[in-house]
């Protein structure tokens, strides 16, 4: 009885250190059963004019983005801070990033190749897609993003910048405003937390 | 004595380029980074530049009409088009260019605003 009391003990302590990350995709009632969205098929290239899709990512903790090459406002920082991420889980290889194009017009793969190299990183863990215009700015939507197309911006595009988190299973668990670096410690901690879980 | 104290600090953490530094941040940080860091090989550092310190005398016309073509600061070599800031004065632009050639350890010289002016006219 004092070993069972321990074993309760011992439990309750773990069951408090290990917290999950909530579903923060939205969800609906299915037969009277929650059901959470996930992110929908997609089929992208990447740098390496590797297609990437769904596959790509299952299973996987990935950190995903939206920006384009000549965007000289919120871009450099998000991925400045993109990058801090990349650095800080370099060797873990449940962590993968991906940056989506929403300018494909001018971001060609040559260039999107150039801007990784630049970068330094392993174009398998941090992949920058390439893809139909549409498809993209449809799939932002379902990344917690918005991008609209507007000539009177002097870029040309307007975007909200936010870096999300999507766990193992496609469903959106974290983000953080790509230009706050102390939203984005905080979202180190939760890829952590999140890693956990796979 | 903590008065003492309080203003010796508050002496020596000023910046005598305010008024750069608060152009620089709302014109050139969202880019080169509020530490100079830039970003990797896409965009070149200030802080710690030798292309910075040597080439001091192209920093007004880089700054108003943006730059293209390869560069190679502290070894490394940029291929991206800088946009240029064509909304700064003559004024602002050297007050950016000294805040910048003091900020982060940079130590490279005070430009007078004549000598910015001549070299503006000159710009290809």
């Amino acid at each position: 009885m004092g070993i069972g009391l321990v074993l309760l003990v011992g439990s309750g302590c773990q069951y408090n250190q290990t917290e999950r990350l909530p579903v923060l995709s939205s969800k609906k009632l299915v037969e009277g059963r929650k059901v959470y969205d996930t992110i929908p098929p997609f089929s992208l290239l990447n740098q390496d004019s590797q297609i990437i899709n769904n596959a790509t990512f299952a299973g996987k903790a990935y950190v995903a983005d939206f920006f384009f090459l000549s965007c000289p406002t919120i871009c450099p920082l998000m991925q400045a801070n993109m990058l801090r991420i990349y650095e800080r889980f370099e060797q873990e290889p449940d962590l993968l990033l991906l940056s989506h194009s929403i300018d494909p017009e001018r971001d060609t793969i040559p260039r999107l190749r150039q801007y990784a190299d630049n970068l330094g990183v392993d174009h398998r863990k941090w992949h920058f897609a390439y893809g139909d215009k549409e498809e993209i700015y449809e799939l932002a939507d379902d990344y917690f993003n918005i991008v609209v197309e507007d000539e009177t911006l002097p870029e040309g595009f307007d975007h909200s910048g936010r870096l999300v988190l999507i766990g193992p299973r496609g469903h959106v668990r974290a983000f953080a405003l790509g230009t706050d670096s102390t939203a984005v410690d905080q979202l180190m901690m939760d890829i952590e937390t999140l890693l956990d879980e796979i | 004595m903590v008065i003492v104290i309080c203003f010796v600090v508050a002496c020596s953490s000023s910046n005598p380029y305010k008024q750069g530094k608060i152009l620089y941040e709302n014109f050139c940080a969202s880019c080169h980074m509020d530490d100079g860091s830039g970003l990797a090989a896409n965009i070149p550092p200030l802080a710690g530049a030798d292309y910075l310190k040597e080439a001091q005398e192209l920093l007004p016309c880089i700054i108003r009409y943006g730059q293209q073509g390869p560069i190679v600061v502290n070894g490394v070599t940029y291929n991206n088009a800088m946009p240029g800031v064509p909304q700064l004065t003559d004024f602002e632009i050297a007050n950016v260019i000294n805040y910048i050639n003091h900020a982060w350890g940079n130590d490279y010289g005070y430009m007078q605003i004549d000598e910015v002016q001549d070299i503006l006219e000159e710009c290809q």
